[in-house]
């Protein structure tokens, strides 16, 4: 029976979370649909009483947006790079770490060290070991370091790489970009695929053991197969975080979004980036700028599952 | 009888050749896992290796694996640091300040707020909840268009308000809580109201202490959040005054000419990685559990 006095008790309980929420997050979405289909929308002159015409403006000036198609292409090129590398190695380091005892723990406090970290600060500390540092005194290049990578990549003969000084290339920079995001992301895919393991059945182990199938084949047959949900988990809010890359390019490279003293505008700017840089003047470019980027994740997430529908076993 | 001890033969050299097979994966498991340790905790080693280096000893071609001569100055120039506008420490303070009163206000709304959905009932309760939910999916660069121009509106850039009230209310918190409160049975709750006792009452003495754990995962996440904000902050509290830890790391340490002096930059670096380490080894296990069960970073 509901009774009145709990009723309004309820509400009470609810009203500082639901007035909060009715500000910063039912509005902000249904304004910011709105403003995404008034042409050109700008904060400052709805204030002064502009009026602005319904239609598709927005969404064709930012496609249509020179920067646009560079960011879709980086924000696509790190997912497509960033999420396979990551769960597979994730998953190579789970299924070893559930295989042994002793070290297990120290292993696993290890490895979920990057989760815990400032993602600008630990940026800033790979475009330190990427990095090559030399200065000139009047035209003498003095002692030059050329990072701990070339350093390292010098000992198996190989090397060295501008990877991310002036004149690098786009392919170097997405290496680095590639390499710092993987590091980031393997803490929370291990920690997900490895309760997954430590809650598969046993049984299955053993027959596979008394059948004498080979390893490479238990870990295709059993083990894949049995952890299918959360490896359909991680690659999902891995394509997400990776539709959302930003913070960790600030990071390594700086507001300018790109290597030092490289022509192009942000060469290395990313979706959320765009939405970034235009909110503080086009908030109507924006917010078409933030629908589209909903728009592809959920048609990706959608996608996704679509997969792990036929392929998720259970 | 021959052939019977044929047969044990063979099963012994089997035996001998799967135990071999075994010691050799397993030495292979743990050369992997070790690798790829080395691998994830390499960036720290240089982290520390650097910042305790001369910025001469730094551009040695031949990079020394442990500093020479210890240079903890680097620190203290770290933590003065001019080409900040505000000092390193103002900058911690100021994290500090937002993250500890952020993080209180969340967890009092949050309390309340799953207390009503867990024990209350009252009409429209499931579409309410379920409506909270699906807010969840939607990217928050939506919201933030929006509350950029309401908190102009608002008077509210280059306060400390600004930083901590927007984002007050998470309903994945509320979400994580009322699953917890809901495995409390409501019999407690039934035989306290036959007692008279009060529901604050209540939830400070039985809810609360039961699920300290999630509370516990919840004020981590967020003062982790704090500690990790970069882009609103940098939207709509930039008078350095106002600025939080990342914003002025980001920018800081470089010179005029465009040199940046590494050592130092190293150690402003390790600085604020240091409360987020302590924070892990004391509370590893609240961190791992609120982190497989929230999917999302800060």
């Amino acid at each position: 029976m509901v009774d009145s006095k709990q009723q309004w008790k309820a509400w009470l309980y609810l009203a500082p979370a639901i007035v909060l929420l009715l500000i910063f997050t039912v509005w902000p979405i249904i304004n910011t649909v709105r403003i995404s289909f008034l042409e050109g929308y700008n904060a400052m002159s709805a204030v002064n009483g502009a009026h602005f015409k319904f239609g598709f403006g927005n969404f064709k000036k930012v496609v249509e947006y020179r920067g646009f198609a560079t960011c879709l292409k980086n924000t696509m090129l790190l997912c497509v790079l960033t999420v396979p590398i990551s769960t597979f190695l994730a998953l190579l380091i789970a299924v070893c770490l559930n295989s042994i005892k002793p070290l297990n723990r120290l292993l696993q406090t290890i490895y979920f060290l990057p989760y815990v970290t400032n993602s600008i600060a630990i940026g800033m500390v790979f475009a330190a070991m990427f990095k090559i540092v030399g200065f000139s005194v009047e035209g003498i290049e003095q002692s030059t370091s050329l990072g701990i990578v070339n350093n390292i990549l010098a000992v198996f003969g190989a090397g060295p790489v501008n990877w991310m000084n002036q004149g690098s290339s786009y392919g170097a920079n997405i290496a680095v970009m590639t390499i710092y995001i993987v590091w980031n992301a393997l803490p929370f895919k291990i920690l997900i695929l490895l309760g997954g393991l430590q809650s598969v059945n046993k049984q299955y182990y053993d027959a596979a053991k008394v059948d004498g199938t080979s390893k490479v084949r238990v870990f295709f047959r059993i083990t894949v197969p049995l952890l299918s949900p959360m490896i359909a988990y991680v690659v999902i809010t891995g394509f997400i975080g990776g539709f959302k890359e930003y913070t960790s390019i600030i990071g390594l490279f700086g507001e300018n979004m790109g290597p030092v003293g490289s022509g192009a505008d942000k060469p290395l700017n990313t979706m959320v980036g765009f939405i970034y840089d235009s909110i503080e003047l086009h908030q109507g470019r924006a917010g078409a700028a933030a629908l589209i980027l909903f728009g592809i994740i959920l048609v990706v997430t959608l996608l996704n599952l679509y997969v792990s529908k036929k392929r998720v076993h259970y | 009888m021959a052939n019977e001890t044929m047969m044990e033969k063979d099963m012994q050299k089997v035996t001998a050749k799967q135990r071999v097979i075994r010691i050799i994966s397993l030495v292979l498991v743990y050369a992997f896992l070790i690798l790829m340790a080395l691998i994830v905790l390499f960036p720290f080693y240089w982290m520390l290796n650097s910042s305790l280096k001369s910025l001469e000893e730094y551009r040695w071609s031949i990079p020394s694996l442990f500093p020479h001569k210890l240079r903890f100055v680097n620190y203290v120039t770290a933590f003065k640091a001019e080409s900040l506008s505000v000092s390193l420490g103002q900058l911690f303070v100021n994290t500090a300040y937002v993250g500890i009163v952020s993080t209180i206000l969340s967890l009092v709304v949050t309390v309340l707020s799953a207390f009503a959905f867990a024990r209350l009932e009252f009409k429209g309760k499931n579409i309410l909840f379920a409506g909270l939910l699906a807010t969840m999916m939607i990217p928050g660069e939506l919201f933030t268009i929006t509350n950029y121009t309401t908190v102009y509106r608002f008077g509210w850039t280059n306060t400390f308000i600004v930083l901590i009230v927007p984002f007050l209310v998470s309903v994945f918190y509320i979400y994580l809580l009322r699953q917890n409160f809901l495995q409390i049975p409501n019999e407690l709750y039934l035989a306290a109201k036959v007692d008279g006792t009060s529901d604050i009452k209540y939830l400070w003495k039985v809810m609360i202490p039961l699920s300290l754990p999630t509370l516990i995962s919840i004020t981590i996440l967020k003062m982790m959040g704090a500690w990790n904000s970069y882009i609103w902050p940098r939207l709509v509290a930039n008078d350095g005054a106002h600025s939080l830890i990342t914003n002025g790391l980001r920018n800081a340490f470089t010179d005029t000419a465009g040199d940046i002096d590494y050592p130092v930059q190293m150690a402003a670096v390790a600085l604020v990685s240091l409360p987020l380490f302590l924070v892990f080894i004391f509370l590893r296990k609240y961190i791992m559990k609120g982190v497989s069960r929230s999917g999302i970073k800060g």
